[in-house]
């Protein structure tokens, strides 16, 4: 039977906590010494004395104020530092994205905790810099590696650790720890083996956020529950293309020099060129057709270069690409100006949306296609862009048909209308072209 | 000239919104100064306390399954935890204490402590059977008895809690007893007698340090439940003048300060206390009151803390949390539910208040039942209390 907690013997120090609200809620209120033979002696910490000593002059004070102001004095004497970050059970986040056979990571450990486990502090001075903890980085790694085990199936994962970044959270300071893991072969069920400081902080917890084909789930790893699985759901194939419809509807609304583009070439559509003047067309059903073979040639000659691009088969410099596009806008502006080839205007829909293609292709790229369902997703993304546009046709067309009459349709929509999609395009292509900001935003 | 006007009005809005994107989602980046202090630790090398946690390491490094290494580093992770507010602590308590921790029946030392880090915990059952487990081998363990006083208190089963101070009788010194026992008594309707017996207690300078810091606390709390502002001032400048920073005194303190609407004061206490959630719930209320600038972001930063603590699924801050949605987030809707779980876990007045002010703020009478039974089944002593309880009786009738 061990007597550090015997009265008799201790080192005459006993405590008691009592549960109330302090910051962890917990109220703290202590007891010491059992006996008076040892209580008094018990007290003389030396923080107490020097302290004690200190406050000693003020202690006659008897008014409100005056208490107030010794009590002050007092706390500004216990000040050591100045935190500023909360205290928090230690905790990590850990977040894995999963792709197919790939599970790509960020994991954010705090730098306090990364002390505790494998000493960060190299000068002992109690204050860690970015210079400690970035030579550290390698022991980090694999201090952090060595605690985290994925597997699908039967199959290990390897874990490769690519850069080591610095984040806050409410306690602090993490090192922002981005991997990437390869299984193999498809995830059907992820087993995460989660060991990070259990071993030196029974109440850690890692905070897992699982994000799969646009779905996240949330779990809690604690030393009870190291060990969880989690079916990565058979990604419906309705949801994954439903999903790329969805980005290329995006791309459409927010690349906006393809919307420029199409409302340019659009513009002239309700018109028809009459002896070198714009006169307003006639019946509805001639302007969709005119819209209709406009909008179809642009849509089959971006389709074209996505995919051939997507297949990785031909490849531009992205500058080239984009700033080729911005001349595309300034092209068509100039072609409502001077309309020398109105009769062919799908030509130069289909012409310049051969270039387009590209610029969808990027963002394509950037979104990650499945190897699996290559076709499916880029049908899908085709798709999207199509609503898109017919979206922006299906709101502009009906306005444009009924004002087509009026004196200003010609004058200000067409002429102003292309003028100021040419300077907006002009400004594009001089940033693209020779890489320069001439507007902050 | 208008352009150029007008294409750095362009710039700035730019730079602002840019600016904003960036505060509203900050991204991991790559410090470029090797020299930037990124944390701050709770020791230095040359600190005593760090010194004396590595010696203590090391004894339980060279045998692990050595008990007394163990209950010895356990208990000074647990000190360094409590003078701190910092809860890590806690956790690496239990971790040294892991050997034993999942055994039928640990050592009396060892539920000793787990009784302490469940009770931090919140975990008032599982720590009582732990220490009852301790009563019955020792039954003379004296930590146990204050221990589980304590608890019985907070969980207002007040006759067992004076019952377990009552054992205190023949293993303790005198104040002891007195303090478990005026303790009670002052929230259950004799605070003239236990006001008038802890006065002679701390009137004999037979102990100092936390002792004084306890004693004086209680008298001043009761002094405020009464009514009594100057005596409670003078007993709380009677804890502080001992010298040790106590988490739970400064923060009695700065709600007494708040009630007397001395904002200013609170400010000055508390500007520092920004790590230990109670305090700087605390701040951030005087902070509104002032309409300091501050507030905004100290509100926000507590939300944050909230959410951080609901993310990982534990419940210690329920008293704070419904402090903080009633009074800085102005949602009593929302406030109420967690004033009522809070108040399933926890009876002190304080918990009482905190509910009650919901139940105002949200005209749910009923709510309030649970404390209007309590004051009046255990006559309990608090003018405000009595105060608010007589609001919620005649806005209901």
């Amino acid at each position: 039977m061990l007597k550090t907690f015997d009265c008799d013997n201790l080192r005459s120090r006993l405590r008691t906590p009592r549960p109330k609200n302090s910051a962890f809620g917990t109220k703290i209120k202590m007891i010491s010494g059992c006996s008076k033979r040892l209580s008094s002696k018990a007290a003389a910490s030396e923080a107490a004395r020097r302290t004690f000593r200190y406050v000693e002059p003020l202690s006659d004070a008897r008014t409100p104020l005056a208490a107030f102001f010794s009590i002050l004095l007092v706390i500004a004497w216990l000040l050591l530092s100045l935190p500023a970050w909360a205290h928090k059970p230690s905790d990590s986040y850990l977040s894995l994205s999963v792709e197919h056979d790939q599970v790509e990571g960020r994991w954010d450990i705090a730098l306090r905790d990364l002390a505790d486990a494998i000493g960060l502090d190299r000068d002992g001075n109690g204050q860690l810099t970015w210079g400690e903890v970035r030579d550290a980085h390698g022991e980090i790694g694999t201090y952090a590696l060595s605690r985290l085990m994925l597997s699908a199936g039967t199959r290990s994962c390897t874990i490769q650790m690519l850069e080591q970044l610095i984040d806050h959270h409410t306690d602090g300071a993490y090192s922002v720890l981005r991997f990437h893991s390869n299984c193999g072969g498809p995830i059907g069920r992820l087993r995460v083996d989660y060991r990070l400081l259990f071993d030196i902080d029974a109440q850690h917890k890692g905070l897992l956020r699982l994000t799969q084909g646009g779905q996240t789930n949330t779990a809690i790893f604690s030393r009870e529950s190291a060990v969880q699985e989690f079916s990565v759901a058979e990604r419906s194939r309705w949801a994954e293309s439903r999903q790329f419809i969805h980005e290329g509807i995006r791309h459409i609304w927010l690349g906006f020099d393809h919307v420029l583009f199409l409302l340019v070439l659009l513009l002239p559509a309700v018109l028809i060129l009459a002896e070198g003047r714009w006169q307003a067309a006639g019946e509805f059903s001639s302007v969709c057709w005119n819209v209709f073979s406009i909008v179809t040639a642009f849509t089959v000659a971006h389709s074209l270069t996505l995919t051939l691009a997507a297949l990785d088969v031909v490849r531009l410099p992205s500058r080239l690409v984009e700033s080729t596009i911005a001349a595309s806008v300034v092209l068509a502006g100039l072609g409502n100006l001077y309309p020398a080839m109105t009769s062919r205007r799908w030509l130069i829909a289909f012409g310049f949306g051969l270039i387009h293609g590209f610029g969808f292709a990027a963002v394509l790229t950037d979104l990650g296609l499945p190897h699996d369902s290559l076709l499916l997703s880029l049908v899908s993304f085709n798709v999207g862009v199509e609503i898109g546009q017919l979206a922006i046709v299906a709101a502009f067309l009906p306005l444009a048909f009924m004002i087509r009459r009026s004196w200003f349709y010609p004058r200000l929509v067409l002429t102003g209308g292309s003028l100021a999609v040419i300077a907006i395009a002009l400004v594009w292509f001089t940033e693209r072209a020779f890489d320069v900001q001439l507007f902050p935003i | 000239m208008i352009r150029f006007r007008s294409l750095t009005v362009l710039a700035v809005l730019g730079w602002f919104t840019l600016s904003q994107v960036g505060i509203a989602f900050p991204e991991p980046y790559r410090p470029t100064d090797d020299a930037q202090v990124l944390e701050r630790l709770s020791f230095k090398v040359t600190d005593p306390a760090a010194r004396e946690i590595e010696n203590l390491r090391a004894d339980l490094r060279n045998n692990p399954r050595h008990l007394e290494s163990a209950v010895k580093l356990a208990t000074r992770y647990i000190e360094q935890g409590r003078s701190e507010g910092d809860p890590r602590f806690l956790g690496q308590a239990q971790a040294v204490l892991t050997t034993w921790w999942n055994e039928v029946t640990p050592p009396p030392a060892m539920l000793l402590l787990r009784a302490t880090i469940r009770q931090n915990a919140h975990e008032f059952s599982e720590a009582l059977a732990d220490l009852d487990q301790v009563l019955v081998v020792q039954p003379t363990n004296t930590q146990a008895w204050l221990t589980k006083a304590s608890i019985l208190q907070v969980q207002a089963r007040y006759d067992e809690a004076r019952r377990a101070c009552q054992r205190l009788a023949r293993l303790a010194a005198s104040h002891v007893l007195l303090g478990c026992l005026g303790d009670i008594a002052g929230v259950t309707g004799q605070s003239a007698k236990s006001q008038e017996l802890l006065r002679q207690v701390l009137s004999a300078p037979t102990f100092s340090g936390r002792e004084r810091i306890w004693i004086a606390t209680i008298l001043a709390e009761t002094a405020v439940r009464t009514g009594a502002i100057r005596e409670a001032e003078e007993y709380f400048a009677e804890a502080f003048k001992v010298g040790i920073k106590d988490q739970y005194l400064l923060g009695v303190y700065a709600d007494f300060l708040l009630d007397q609407g001395r904002y200013r004061d609170v400010v000055s206490l508390l500007q520092s206390e920004t790590r230990a959630d109670g305090l700087f719930l605390r701040l951030a209320l005087a902070e509104q009151a002032l309409r300091l600038p501050a507030f905004q972001s100290h509100t926000a930063e507590l939300a944050a803390r909230f959410a951080a603590s609901r993310e990982r699924g534990t419940t210690v801050h329920v008293r704070e949390e419904a402090r903080f949605t009633l009074a800085l987030l102005r949602d009593a809707q929302r406030a109420l539910p967690l004033a009522q779980a809070n108040w399933n876990v926890q009876r002190e007045p304080a918990d009482a208040r905190i509910l009650l002010e919901c139940a105002l703020a949200d005209g749910n009478r009923a709510a309030a039942q649970p404390v209007l039974d309590w004051l009046n089944a255990s006559h309990v002593e608090d003018l405000r209390l009595r105060q608010l309880a007589k609001q919620i009786e005649d806005t209901a009738s």
